[in-house]
């Protein structure tokens, strides 16, 4: 989970930085912090930085292993889509249309960076609801693992919206 | 074990207002695809498939919510049907949902523009009072939106599903496929040697699904993710061929099952090569194959959903529908596409699509 700056493992904070750090700040000094070594991190949106931020906390401390790539799954919803960086790519549009902007005007791309960065490539599904629908999540995660789709599954909820973010992301094994 | 059908259907596009109108246009080999020059969408001239001025006139609701309730409303009319039984979702799928607000407005409220808060509006509009299902996950978001209702109701969750998807043709869209050189100068060319890229469209569609027999059977599907890159797709088709098997292997099918494969074919160059490798490894390449994105453009959160009810009804009808565009093969392995309309009896059909961010959907339909 993260909220207000801090970042919980099994509901501990494991991870802090003062409440007022804006955002950018706290997701490069996070990067810093558990990773540092992937690049690609730079060139994200909030949203694919976010989600990326916690698969890497959870992944780092309980990888899945003995899963073929395509056993492993996301299932991820928010509230605000892609909106805000909809809203950049859409200031972009006056001057000159940014392509680098305009490939995070999707919800899903955050689950194609959890997908390249740990090769999972099983099933996705992104849904947007008003709060966090755990009963949808938890009940279309279930199907997913009864069907043998998948066996393990990341979901959760990953949202942002200018200053506004959360994070709270799960780990579901057969 | 239980099994989903499709009990009623539309499409409500620049082609037509009801799924028979849209079939029979395409049949005929119309094309909603237009050359249109209007600086609101682009500072030069564009190809795409755009509903004509005054075919959405509702001035309470946005484009983008008129053309799901226009759907809808459409298929609730062919039956007596209880939405409000507590076991009924109501699913939409869509990109960019009211999008088309910050070009018109400039500053819209934020609420107006969240994908849920407009799927309620839209399902409250119908008298549907729990929550609406958003899936929203970029190109195969309609064909994922029919899986996912399968999924539910598989799960005893729901009984019966109305699955609707829509987008809307925007500035904000078609400006961003123009930034990655994307867009075709003439209309779409799928699986040709000349395809030069995308022509965007816009459009709805609607499914009910219930799990009493009726016409279509709604088989397996499956996705998977490519893991290789957000806006290209995979250089070997074999995550898209992974998600083909896994869909036949649900059904219980083989490839030689097939009548026919409703292909992305979106026309760009990347995108129809990795899928003439993906029908390589599934096995596919004996089967006819065709795309529909010269008759619709390409519709966003709409196409899985447009394109699989042509699919039905051309399963029903023992046809395949011809590629509109195509004339020379331009992918590396030898994919059967044609130009000409061909009838043959067949039970199955399978239906792909690709998108952003390295998705790939692929569902069985049968009769």
């Amino acid at each position: 989970m993260i909220r207000n700056n801090r970042i919980y493992r099994n509901n501990e904070v494991i991870w802090e930085t003062p409440e007022d750090q804006s955002l950018p700040d706290f997701l490069r000094a996070a990067y810093d912090h558990f990773s540092g070594q992937y690049p690609k991190f730079h060139k994200m949106d909030h949203l694919s930085k976010l989600g990326w931020l916690a698969a890497e906390v959870l992944l780092q401390h309980r990888p899945f292993t003995g899963y073929a790539p395509e056993q492993v799954g996301l299932v991820l919803a928010n509230r605000s889509a892609s909106l805000d960086t909809d809203l950049r790519y859409f200031d972009s549009i006056k001057d000159f249309p940014s392509p680098a902007l305009f490939v995070y005007t999707l919800a899903n791309i955050v689950m194609g960076e959890i997908s390249i960065r740990h090769g999972f490539k099983g099933e996705n599904a992104f849904f947007t609801s008003d709060t966090y629908d755990e009963g949808l999540i938890m009940g279309y995660t279930r199907q997913l693992l009864y069907e043998g789709a998948v066996s393990a599954v990341l979901c959760g909820w990953v949202e942002v919206m200018g200053s506004a973010y959360e994070v709270i992301l799960h780990q579901v094994e057969k | 074990m239980r099994n989903v059908y499709v009990a009623a259907d539309n499409i409500f596009s620049p082609l037509g207002s009801t799924t028979a109108e849209n079939f029979a246009q395409v049949c005929n080999g119309q094309s909603g695809i237009r050359l249109h020059d209007d600086p609101a969408f682009a500072p030069g001239p564009f190809h795409a498939a755009m509903f004509a001025p005054g075919q959405l006139n509702m001035t309470a609701f946005t484009r983008f919510e008129q053309m799901l309730i226009r759907s809808v409303q459409q298929v609730l009319d062919q039956g007596n049907i209880d939405i409000n039984d507590g076991r009924t979702a109501f699913i939409v799928s869509t990109t960019k949902g009211n999008i088309e607000l910050l070009e018109e407005q400039g500053n819209p409220a934020m609420a107006e523009m969240e994908l849920f808060h407009t799927a309620r509006k839209v399902a409250t509009h119908f008298g549907y009072t729990a929550d609406p299902i958003v899936v929203s996950n970029a190109c195969i978001s309609g064909l994922l939106a029919i899986l996912t209702a399968r999924r539910l109701m598989l799960s005893g969750r729901y009984d019966q599903a109305i699955v609707t998807g829509a987008d809307v043709l925007t500035k904000f869209v078609l400006s961003g496929f123009q930034s990655f050189q994307a867009v075709s100068p003439e209309p779409c060319r799928p699986f040709d040697a000349e395809r030069k890229g995308v022509t965007l469209g816009e459009g709805a569609a609607t499914v009910l699904l219930t799990t009493r027999e009726a016409g279509i059977r709604v088989g397996a599907g499956a996705v998977t993710n490519d893991a290789n890159h957000i806006s290209g797709p995979s250089r070997t088709g074999a995550e898209l061929g992974y998600a083909m098997r896994q869909a036949l292997k649900g059904t219980g099918l083989t490839p030689s099952d097939i009548g026919f494969v409703s292909a992305h074919g979106t026309a760009t160059m990347y995108n129809d090569e990795m899928e003439s490798k993906a029908l390589h490894l599934a096995g596919l390449l004996d089967r006819p194959v065709n795309s529909l994105k010269g008759y619709y453009g390409h519709t966003l959160g709409a196409a899985g959903l447009i394109e699989a009810i042509i699919g039905m009804r051309a399963l029903q009808q023992d046809t395949v529908i011809p590629t509109l565009g195509f004339e020379t093969l331009g992918v590396s392995q030898p994919v059967l596409i044609n130009n000409q309309i061909t009838y043959k009896p067949m039970q199955h059909f399978l239906k792909t699509v690709s998108g952003f961010g390295g998705c790939n959907a692929a569902m069985v339909f049968s009769k």
